[in-house]
């Protein structure tokens, strides 16, 4: 088998630049999407963490937000729309020293893959999943999202759909996330601080991160964020569940900021490690007294 | 005079009772030095109701489960109701005197045995009444009941102190001893041991598992599903011994999603499943096959479509496997057709995905998935391990990080460079200079999306130019019987077990006939395939299903053969007389040629 920690010197020498995360391909994206804000903060937290881009796994599904991928350095797997999570948690289990970076939209996260987020986060996996959350369906040019308001026109729901939105927050909480932030791509500084949080956090890490399209979505622009959006309260205390949720469920103002914060449990991957009890030298042994317990 | 080989049926209530019988008395047998072949419900999701453990026992290796029933041991009503028929002429019924009063019959010969009583008043322990089965059992066909003893000194009971061991040591006996001074015909049961020693006795699933970790499996992850659930439940307990892990996904579409995302983590990785499962997977298989990624697939085909019958036995997804998915994808499909198979075909179906970067499907089926065989130990030092291409980072001396560079980067490695066998270097995240996205999109040789006509036409022949590797590297076939045969058997998975003894049979009449399975279903490969055809008058195409899909397939490259399909679908296996009047028919239609049967019947000795 190939060698699964390789590690070079110069991953500890090397000061990084944003510009080394960059991968030269350009972004697809329309000019002014939310998406390049987000873009800008993901470039900006691995430097601050000082990775070196061959350690990092950039995990994402389809749709516009889920091409950022292509436009770094870093290793990425662009999977299959919705199936961010189990790619990244096998990707996880199979080498827990890479440094896993989810990312999507709000349909990849609550429509197609609803199913898989909440067993990620049950899991606790020790990966941070940011979710350009725009409320619409931008690749195929505009029809309603999971996380759309009830009433939101579009293509495919000219009367308003009826469907009421998921609360993205509240649903990790209730799945069992570790970590649950919301940001805003018009405030890219505060997303790579909380990109940053996001990747310490021992765990599942979901930051729902507004990041309007101004080509589908005119209604959830970046004024009606900036109007919408506050910064939490200094005073909140992100390790009261009851208060992280009622904040999570406020719509006037929405909150910016880490909601919801559980320190100190076992993620996934410290489960699959203490249950090994062995290691690849011990292969010969096992199989060996497997065809004894046959015979 | 001993005979050749014995059919014994355990019927009763789904549950501990009817396994634990059987097995105990499959593991006694096997070493006491029979060759030994069972066939079971596999357990499902709910208790009760009707099930069987099926135990044939002999002295040559035995390939299928036999049509009909020798002795059958009823412990209920219900259980003599479903079996009954399937018990021979002149067969012998032993029946558990406590829950039922069977009419007599003049087809066969029935023995009252107090199961339950000896349990209860002699041995003194009810749950003893397994045991006393056991010893039944044993009496009939003249197994020693110390080789019982010994396995209950080493299995779990022992641990439970002196007297509960004793108890059932004596349940042993008595069940035994019941048989000596009741069942007259005994002597006419009596079948001699082999001789072979060093034998193995397990599941075509454990098999598969125990062949999963020779081939370097690290990592698996899957959803329940019947019959696939213990190649789960093993490596479950075996990976973690050696540094791996078994993750229970929330459905079969995660469950590949882990499996691909391992692997492209450089971790060799599998998941197993049944039909229900592979439909849902077909996507991610149309994603292993575009990004490059091997995987490795255990499809234990059962009754379908849909939920169809999850305990039946059927080869019902042979197109999901080769044809499931949208586009043009490339994939291998093997097919093991015994429980010695399932071990070295898995090993395969890792080398074959790691060498070509693609997924490969096992299509295991439920016969062989619950059949347990007494198998020569498997030798080790003839297994070859394939690890994938993997891409190194060399230092090309500029001082340049390459990868950095957005000018140089992808210049510098070409995850999907187009090389004369279309296999790329494959970098591992973690690995300098490597750094590419893998992706379901169409992309150019460095990895980056494209729309373009003629690189969507290049990577398409790149990715299916693999399969010429891949067929030129096709497991031997299985072969069976006499190779100057004019009438010939084409076919896959476990119904060779089942083709073979027609064949013996066949032999044993003078008419001579043969057999071919190749293990690699798809790609094709013709050279085994061309060889076998060309003598051939008709060719058969037995297989458990209703369309014939082995038979479409294979008329897709033959199209001027002609293929006879012969097919069942009730969820039950072939019997061999099923497949012998194949052939009778066939005769009656042709003037036989018959020539002289070679008794010396040949078999391709394949990892034997």
């Amino acid at each position: 088998m190939p060698d699964q920690t390789v590690t070079t010197p110069l991953t500890v020498e090397v000061e990084h630049t944003v510009e080394d995360y960059k991968s030269g391909v350009k972004p697809t994206w329309c000019p002014g999407c939310g998406d390049f804000g987000v873009l800008n903060a993901v470039y900006n937290s691995l430097r601050a963490k000082g990775y070196a881009p061959q350690d990092v796994v950039l995990v994402s599904g389809i749709g516009c937000s889920s091409r950022l991928p292509f436009f770094s350095s870093t290793y990425g797997f662009h999977t299959v729309h919705g199936r961010t999570m189990p790619i990244a948690t096998g990707i996880k289990v199979a080498n827990p020293n890479l440094k896993v970076l989810a990312l999507g939209g709000d349909g990849d996260a609550f429509a197609i893959g609803g199913g898989h987020f909440i067993h990620a986060a049950r899991r606790n996996l020790d990966v941070c999943y940011v979710i350009m959350d725009n409320a619409i369906y931008g690749l195929t040019k505009g029809q309603t999202s999971p996380t759309s308001m009830v009433g939101f026109v579009t293509k495919t729901t000219p009367k308003g759909t009826p469907d009421r939105p998921v609360n993205p927050l509240q649903l990790a909480m209730a799945s069992g996330a570790t970590f649950v932030a919301r940001a805003f791509s018009g405030k890219p500084k505060e997303l790579a601080d909380l990109i940053v949080q996001g990747i310490d956090h021992k765990g599942f890490a979901i930051i729902d991160t507004y990041s309007p399209c101004p080509t589908f979505n005119k209604v959830n622009t970046f004024k009606y964020y900036r109007d919408q959006a506050l910064e939490l309260p200094k005073d909140h205390n992100p390790t009261d569940v009851m208060q992280a949720w009622a904040r999570a469920q406020s719509t006037d103002p929405v909150y910016l900021g880490v909601l919801y914060r559980a320190e100190g449990e076992d993620s996934f991957e410290d489960h699959i490690a203490s249950a090994q009890t062995g290691t690849e030298a011990n292969a010969p042994e096992v199989i060996d007294s497997i065809l004894e317990r046959y015979a | 005079m001993a005979r050749e080989d014995l059919v014994i049926r355990i019927a009763g209530e789904a549950g501990e009772g009817v396994l634990i019988t059987g097995q105990m008395v499959t593991q006694a047998t096997a070493r006491a030095g029979y060759y030994v072949l069972t066939d079971s419900v596999p357990p499902a999701e709910i208790k009760g109701g009707y099930s069987f453990y099926q135990i044939r026992l002999g002295e040559q290796r035995l390939r299928a489960r036999g049509d009909l029933v020798d002795v059958l041991l009823a412990f209920n009503q219900e259980a003599f109701d479903n079996s009954i028929e399937q018990l021979r002429d002149g067969g012998i019924l032993i029946y558990d005197s406590a829950e039922l009063h069977p009419a007599a019959n003049d087809r066969y010969r029935s023995y009252a045995v107090p199961l339950s009583d000896i349990a209860k008043n002699q041995v003194e322990l009810t749950l003893a009444k397994n045991m006393v089965a056991v010893g039944v059992v044993a009496g009939l066909f003249g197994l020693d009941p110390q080789h019982v003893h010994r396995l209950l000194m080493e299995s779990k009971l022992a641990k439970k102190g002196e007297d509960i061991l004793n108890k059932n040591l004596k349940a042993v006996d008595l069940g035994h001893a019941f048989v000596q001074e009741n069942v007259a015909e005994r002597g006419s049961l009596e079948v001699r041991p082999s001789k072979l020693e060093g034998r193995i006795v397990l599941s075509g699933n454990h098999a598969v598992a125990l062949g999963a970790l020779v081939a370097g499996c690290r990592r698996y992850a899957g959803y329940p599903i019947t019959p696939a659930t213990d190649i789960m439940e093993f490596l479950a307990d075996e990976l973690p011994k050696l540094g791996g892990a078994v993750i229970q996904a929330e459905d079969e579409i995660a469950a590949i999603g882990m499996v691909l995302g391992a692997s492209y983590a450089g971790q060799k990785a599998m998941t197993a499943t049944s039909g229900p499962g592979i439909s849902l997977m077909t996507e991610m298989l149309g994603l292993a096959s575009m990004a490059e990624i091997p995987a490795v697939v255990i499809d234990c085909q059962r009754s379908g479509p849909s939920t169809g019958m999850p305990t039946r036995h059927e080869q019902g997804d042979l197109n999901i496997a080769v044809y499931g998915g949208h586009g043009s994808i490339q994939r291998v499909v093997l097919a093991p057709t015994s429980v010695m198979d399932c071990f070295w075909t898995t090993i395969e179906a890792f080398n074959l995905a790691e060498e070509f970067q693609l997924p490969v499907v096992v299509l295991q089926d439920t016969v062989l998935a619950v059949r347990t065989e007494s198998i020569p130990r498997p030798d080790l030092s003839k297994v070859n391990i394939v690890n994938r291409r993997t891409f190194a980072y060399q230092d090309s001396g500029d001082g340049k990080e390459p990868g950095y560079d957005a000018a140089s980067g992808p210049e510098q490695y070409l995850r999907y460079q187009i090389t004369a066998d279309g296999v790329s270097p494959m970098a591992i995240p973690g690995t300098l200079g490597g750094a590419y996205v893998a992706t379901g999109l169409e992309h150019t040789q460095a990895a980056n999306t494209s729309s373009d006509a003629r690189n969507h036409s290049a990577m398409t022949e790149k990715r299916f130019s693999k399969l010429k590797g891949a067929v030129a590297k096709a497991p031997a076939a299985h072969e069976y019987g006499d190779p100057s045969a004019e009438i010939g058997f084409l076919t896959w998975g476990s119904t060779l077990g089942v083709v073979a003894e027609a064949i013996d049979r066949l032999a044993a009449r003078g008419i001579k006939a043969h057999a071919l399975a190749p293990r690699m279903v798809w790609p094709l490969p013709t050279d085994q395939i061309d060889a076998f055809l060309e003598n051939k008058r008709r060719v058969i195409v037995p297989e458990v299903n209703y369309a014939g899909q082995y038979a479409q397939l294979l008329k897709t490259h033959y199209q001027n053969v002609e293929f006879t399909r012969l097919n069942v679908y009730g969820g039950q296996p072939f019997d061999v007389s099923r497949i012998v009047e194949s052939v009778d028919k066939d005769l009656e239609k042709a003037p036989s040629t018959n020539g002289t049967v070679d008794k010396t019947r040949t078999e391709a000795a394949v990892h034997a």
